[in-house]
């Protein structure tokens, strides 16, 4: 279980980016974060995934606080990030260095498969289309089976139709081997189609808002009105999020809190 | 009249283009290059054979290879050829190792480039030649003020190149690296390094262009021997065909050895020619 226990940061500059997130994901579970711009989406990621410390507030992944990248965690950005000088099947087996190479390149040319680049295997980065290079991304994310994936919009430079494409072929990964998802997003069709829970953040101090139950069957057909009951239901507390009027219902604050005014 | 065959061949190609348009890109390019020199050679050489000029000053190209030929049979041309190789050679090792040393510290490091880097700096404001007569009096007039020169040419540009080169890299590209938690080394090794490659072998390209540059400056201040005597010599004993015969040499040693810098580090950059390719076609 991944525990996020009263998350804070406050960047050298005095931004408040976060405030007190908390929320407990379990493992397998798929969660969207939605929020306006600068509400600290990719701020929690980074805290998450160790690659920037949080003022103060702990995460921690079975009961293992985590300060610094773990094997177990694994982040896909919204630009793929291959790198250039590798070959396709390369990148995919970067974090996979310290295993031997004929095991590597078995589980290599596994991903390349799954994510059916197995004809780019030898081509440069250069040479993909941009949800190629997301495809292989997604690959070297997940071969080295990581128990939390963290996607900060990582469709969001993607054609609609690709961006379709890549929900659908996410999904498909996650099964293998059910790894937490938790995956940052601006658009509602793509939480709803593909969380289990939704988490809405509002901004300035960027914090959680509300959440979302999805509970919608899987495959889900985007075209179901009970799909688009959902879709509605999130679209209206993204709007109250936004709406400074709206004071925060902070589902995160235990009764003694609640009671203290 | 060794410019007829080139030339030659030149004129015939024109029509083989014509047919085969993705060869014409591939070889009219260099090739027309080569038209202008080429053709003022020959253009020269008939002047002079012709007796409109004597080609006393201005040597026709015949007669630089003859020189050429000459030197060569006598062996000089191989001494000559050997010492200036020799200085350049260890001129720009000693710069190299050193610029791409301080630079690395002075990329990786930041308290080491606050430290450092305001004083190679003004050191690099100043001319080069200036040190001159200080590397004379210090090190003497022989092999090891000239080579000092040399390095000091080459030093600069390597540091810069690195030092530039390891600041730009992508920040977004290290976070990959993190994010598979990379140690210290292992991010040097498979990040930096590969990532700095492409303006590294850049800037070895400039500081050997400046290492020619100053191994001309060192030979002409005194030298006994080498391709900058040479020029010297052609000077004083008013032989011109002995100076072009010496420029002519620098030129093909100049273009030669940047072509065995860009030969070694071709393996390393094929992920980078993919993509000029790409983008010419
Ligand atoms: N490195 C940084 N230094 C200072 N302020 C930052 C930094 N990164 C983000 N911020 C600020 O923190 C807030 C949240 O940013 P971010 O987490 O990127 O938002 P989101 O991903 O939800 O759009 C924004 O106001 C942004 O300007
Ligand atoms: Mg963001």
């Amino acid at each position: 279980m991944l525990a996020l226990d009263r998350v804070s940061k406050t960047y050298p500059n005095g931004v408040e980016a976060l405030t007190r997130f908390s929320a407990e994901i379990r493992q397998g579970e798929i969660i969207a974060i939605i929020g306006g711009s600068g509400c600290g989406k990719s701020t929690l990621l980074r805290a998450i995934a160790g690659l920037d410390r949080a003022s103060s507030g702990t995460v921690t992944l079975d009961g293992e606080a985590i300060a610094s990248p773990h094997a177990k965690i694994g982040i896909i950005f919204q630009e793929p990030r291959l790198l250039p000088w590798l070959s396709v099947a390369d990148n995919i087996g970067f974090g996979l260095a310290e295993l031997p190479a004929a095991e590597r390149r078995a589980k290599v040319a596994r991903a390349l498969d799954r994510v059916g680049l197995a004809d780019k295997a030898q081509a440069w980065p250069r040479e993909l289309s941009g949800g190629q290079a997301q495809r292989v991304a997604i690959a070297r994310a997940l071969v080295p089976q990581p128990e939390v994936l963290l996607l900060d919009e990582p469709f969001s430079a993607l054609d609609a139709f690709t961006r379709r494409d890549l929900q659908d072929h996410l999904l498909d990964l996650w099964a293998d081997t059910r790894p937490t998802l938790i995956l940052v997003t601006h658009d509602v069709d793509e939480a709803v189609v593909l969380a289990d829970r939704v988490l809405v953040m509002r901004p300035r101090p960027g914090r959680l808002f509300d959440q979302i139950e999805i509970n919608l069957g899987r495959p889900r057909d985007r075209n179901s009105p009970l799909f688009e009951t959902f879709k509605r239901s999130v679209l209206a507390s993204l709007d109250r999020s936004l709406d400074r009027r709206v004071p925060d219902r902070d589902a995160t604050q235990g009764p003694g809190q609640a009671m203290w005014w | 009249m060794i410019s007829d065959a080139p030339v030659l061949q030149q004129s015939s190609e024109p029509a083989e283009n014509a047919v085969a348009p993705s060869r014409l890109s591939r070889y009219a390019r260099p090739a027309l290059g080569l038209l202008l020199p080429l053709t003022l050679a020959l253009g020269w050489e008939l002047v002079v054979w012709s007796g409109w000029s004597n080609g006393r000053l201005v040597p026709p190209p015949s007669r630089v290879f003859a020189t050429i030929t000459e030197l060569a049979r006598s062996g000089e041309l191989v001494r000559h050829i050997s010492a200036t190789l020799w200085r350049v050679g260890l001129g720009f090792g000693f710069g190299v190792v050193a610029g791409t040393l301080l630079g690395a510290i002075s990329g990786y490091w930041s308290l080491a480039r606050r430290l450092l880097d305001p004083t190679v700096q003004a050191l690099r404001a100043i001319p080069s030649l200036a040190w001159v007569p200080l590397f004379i009096l210090w090190l003497g007039i022989f092999e090891t003020s000239k080579i000092a020169l040399i390095a000091v040419g080459v030093f600069f540009p390597v540091y810069l190149g690195v030092m530039g080169a390891i600041l730009s890299v992508d920040r977004k590209i290290v976070e990959v690296g993190r994010t598979f938690r990379l140690s210290g080394f292992a991010m040097i090794r498979r990040i930096l390094l590969p990532a700095v490659l492409p303006a590294y072998v850049v800037s070895l390209r400039v500081g050997l262009g400046l290492g020619w540059m100053f191994v001309v400056a060192a030979e002409l201040i005194g030298a006994s021997e080498g391709l900058g005597y040479l020029l010297l010599d052609g000077q004083q004993l008013g032989k011109p065909a002995q100076i072009l015969a010496a420029i002519v040499i620098f030129a093909i040693l100049g273009k030669l050895t940047d072509w065995l810098i860009e030969l070694a580090a071709a393996p390393f950059l094929r992920w980078q020619d993919a993509f000029g390719r790409a983008k010419e076609t």
